[in-house]
């Protein structure tokens, strides 16, 4: 059980649902959510499709323990082939639509082919119908998801949905669920928005059984107590979120400013959970209202916050003068230290947003801060942005773009390219902070070793949710090791990723490990789940996950050389911090990597890899 | 002592594990749609609030209905539907001025909270005490003391 065994295939193109069993052959080797869709996923797509091509599929897929009482178990992803990389490409969202989708009785929905008109999928207990969606395209996330729920009559519907950026080809477009929540990266919502495919509203009643009910709640009961009492989960995150992490990260001298020209922010306390708790001039009330918790989540990192009414960018604009999604961490740096932004009132509504019109917040503002760049170095100029004055730092650039870019119009159609696409266009691709065509999070390579690692052989291009050794680099999680140090890197980012694949593929939230390891999760799924889950099983599965991932994207045609980073991360040393004088050692880091992986010196899986991992 | 569910929205997250003991509880599946106690989120104003069957002692869903299918469990004070009597009219969903009664159209039977015979379910699962299981006579007490505090320090500030 916790498997739904059944997974619905939606053909777009012919406007036919089809229920079919769920292959637990392939749930024994690769779990579920990340995982399962992945081998699905190369199973069935050609790794040279054109990712808005109706040839690309694209899955939206639970874990095991996805709708159980498990802490963070209500997580789905979203897996395809990323307009933004052209790799292998996994978002995954909290909110509560996963635990809707398992409880409609699917683990997972493979979406295939095209619509020739707008359409969006309602599904209910074991069935599921296309509509027409003509009314909905051209609107918001927010707007879809209320229309939804309102045509249908049912305000329990759970509705995952693409912005106005999505139907427009912004490349880094989401798939917003309950209004906030995000399979934020890589562009999935783009290939969503080319299949014509608005939205997803789910309502489902059957519920979700477990294999061995008393060993499962005695797990769980102490899973969750591990979280109670950590200093991360049990403290930090509910009350300050992941922003806990601006000053912290600043002080470290990695945190990239102005499109990494910078590795320390002076206005870095400016945008700082300090700041959103501190009460402002005008009511006498802080930016954040409450955390948050997602499905089943006994965290609750999730920020709700207001903007200041007498702020310029909600002025006369009630419709933005409410709650709604807060800055987390990740947000908060790409739209102001990635910009020069200081701005905290700018970034909370740009982040209303990208939450609002389904943009990835990461993307949008390191592109914003790599056009900002190009600006000021006069290769774009004011008849290039429409008369916007792109300079580091301009608030109000940033507002206008990130409402521009969230409809694709005007200068943020370019913006909506991506950094590399933007900066190749225009002669200057050095300064696309990227990797695989994707821009990096909010960790500067030279100030945190590791992570040039990580983000150079992430198998969805830059990312930090594909092996946070951050935790072990700055916050001493599992134990601390030398940020600026490259020796011992190679494993620790082995060890964080296989183990990420398999959290990943669990239905679980990655945050749960700063608390949990694998042997924390192994016995919450061995109770719910078929199958002898251990430890050891767990590794392995997040190793050929990982192998897999490479595979697919050694086939699309990326090859050792994308393993990289640009070269501002490799020869301009930090200025500033703890880092001052580094470059990334990404040249020592990369060979050990890939021997300890057991590929090849050009990064390529070796026979006896594969072999060992039966791939 | 007869014990009462004391709500305190302020303290609640939204993460439902409420939702999932009572439906594991009562169904044998997690299953938020079957829970008897339901988690409210006010999104404009970022407000959660948890809310199930008070309880009341002259009860309008028992005086309601006409085949005396709810009766009071004694030990806790709860007003208990028995399936067996229970005949699906759903007379109770209409007279109960809270909306906390509601028919379960796969049973053909209304449920509502028991109070789990007096281990209420949902106060184990959570995580943030925003539901508590305390003295009937006095769930007011946090309140107060809260209170007692804050007007206490007014004194001593302005002494």
């Amino acid at each position: 059980m916790a498997w739904a065994r059944q997974i619905l295939r939606v053909d777009l193109t012919n406007g036919t649902c089809t229920n079919e069993p769920l292959n637990m052959e392939w749930a024994q080797n690769y779990l579920g959510q990340r995982g399962l869709a992945t081998k699905y996923f190369v199973e069935e797509v050609d790794p040279k499709v054109d990712p808005l091509s109706p040839n690309n599929k694209m899955i939206m897929v639970t874990g095991p323990l996805t709708g159980t009482s498990a802490s963070t178990a209500g997580r789905y992803s979203v897996v395809t082939k990323g307009a933004l990389t052209g790799a292998i490409a996994c978002s995954n969202s909290g909110g509560f639509f996963g635990n809707e989708m398992k409880n409609a009785g699917y683990d997972m929905i493979i979406f295939e082919g095209a619509a020739k008109s707008p359409v969006y999928l309602m599904v209910g207990n074991d069935s599921a119908e296309l509509h027409d969606a003509s009314e909905f395209w051209g609107t918001s996330v927010w707007d879809t998801e209320e229309g939804i729920k309102a045509k249908h009559g049912d305000p329990q519907i759970r509705v995952a949905s693409i912005g106005v950026s999505g139907e427009k080809g912004v490349k880094f477009a989401c798939v917003v669920n309950d209004m906030d929540r995000a399979a934020g990266r890589s562009g999935v919502g783009t290939v969503m928005g080319s299949k014509n495919l608005k939205a997803v509203g789910i309502r489902g009643t059957k519920g979700v059984a477990v294999e061995d009910a008393g060993a499962f709640f005695e797990a769980v009961a102490a899973g969750k107590a591990v979280l109670a009492e950590n200093a991360v989960t049990g403290q930090g995150l509910p009350a300050f979120g992941t922003q806990v992490l601006m000053n912290v990260i600043n002080e470290t001298g990695a945190l990239p400013t102005r499109n990494h020209r910078d590795v320390q922010f002076e206005g870095a306390n400016n945008i700082s959970a300090e700041a959103m708790a501190e009460p402002r001039e005008s009511d006498g009330k802080p930016n954040l209202v409450t955390n948050q918790a997602c499905f089943s989540c006994t965290i609750a990192c999730g920020r709700v916050s207001t903007i200041d009414r007498t702020h310029f960018s909600v002025k006369d604009r009630p419709e933005y003068q409410k709650a709604s999604g807060g800055l987390e961490y990740e947000a908060a740096w790409a739209l102001g230290a990635a910009t020069g932004v200081d701005d905290l009132d700018a970034l909370t509504f740009a982040n209303f947003i990208c939450n609002e019109q389904g943009i990835d917040p990461i993307s949008f503002g390191a592109t914003v801060g790599a056009a900002m760049e190009l600006y000021e170095e006069g290769v774009l100029t004011d008849a290039d942005t429409g008369g916007i004055e792109l300079k580091f730092g301009n608030a109000e650039a940033l507002c206008t773009l990130s409402e521009l870019t969230g409809k694709g119009e005007g200068f943020g159609a370019e913006i909506g390219l991506g950094s590399k696409l933007l900066c190749d266009k225009h002669g200057r691709p050095e300064l696309s902070m990227s990797v695989k065509g994707q821009e990096f999070p909010a960790y500067d390579s030279r100030g945190i070793q590791g992570m040039g690692l990580t983000y150079a052989t992430s198998n969805r291009g830059a990312c930090h949710l594909r092996s946070y050794t951050v935790a072990s680099e700055v916050l001493g999680i599992p134990e601390k090791t030398d940020p600026l140090e490259t020796d011992g890197k190679a494993g620790l980012v082995m060890a964080f990723q296989d183990a990420t694949a398999a959290f990943d593929s669990a239905g679980l939230c990655i945050f749960t490990s700063f608390a949990w390891t694998l042997d924390d999760v192994a016995p919450q799924l061995n109770a719910a789940c078929e199958g002898d889950w251990t430890t050891e099983k767990l590794l392995e599965v997040g190793e050929r996950i990982w192998n897999l991932e490479r595979q697919f994207n050694l086939a699309a045609g990326f090859t050792g050389k994308d393993d990289n980073l640009p070269p501002r991360l490799l020869k301009d040393a930090a200025k500033t911090g703890p880092a001052d004088g580094k470059t990334n050692g990404l040249d020592k880091m990369l060979p050990e990597y890939y021997e300890a992986r057991g590929w090849t010196p050009d990064g390529v899986p070796s026979n006896e890899t594969l072999d060992r991992l039966t791939l | 002592m007869q014990k009462s569910l004391n709500i305190d929205p302020e303290k609640c997250t939204g993460c439902l594990q409420c939702e999932l003991a009572c439906s594991y509880d009562n169904e044998g599946v997690f299953n938020p749609s079957k829970s008897r106690i339901k988690v409210f989120k006010f999104e404009d104003a970022g407000r959660f609030v948890p809310y199930t069957c008070t309880q009341c002692d002259d009860a309008w869903c028992m005086q309601a209905c006409p085949v005396d299918a709810i009766s009071v469990d004694t030990a806790t004070g709860a007003k208990v539907v028995s399936d067996v009597l229970c005949v699906g009219c759903k007379v109770c969903t209409i007279a109960c001025p809270f909306g906390t009664v509601n028919y379960n159209s796969s049973t053909g039977k209304v449920i509502k909270c028991d109070l789990c015979e007096g281990e209420p379910a949902c106060v184990t699962a959570c995580p943030t005490a925003a539901i508590t299981y305390v003295d009937a006579n006095w769930t007011g007490l946090d309140k107060m003391r809260n209170w007692a505090e804050k007007t206490d320090a007014g004194t001593q500030a302005s002494a």
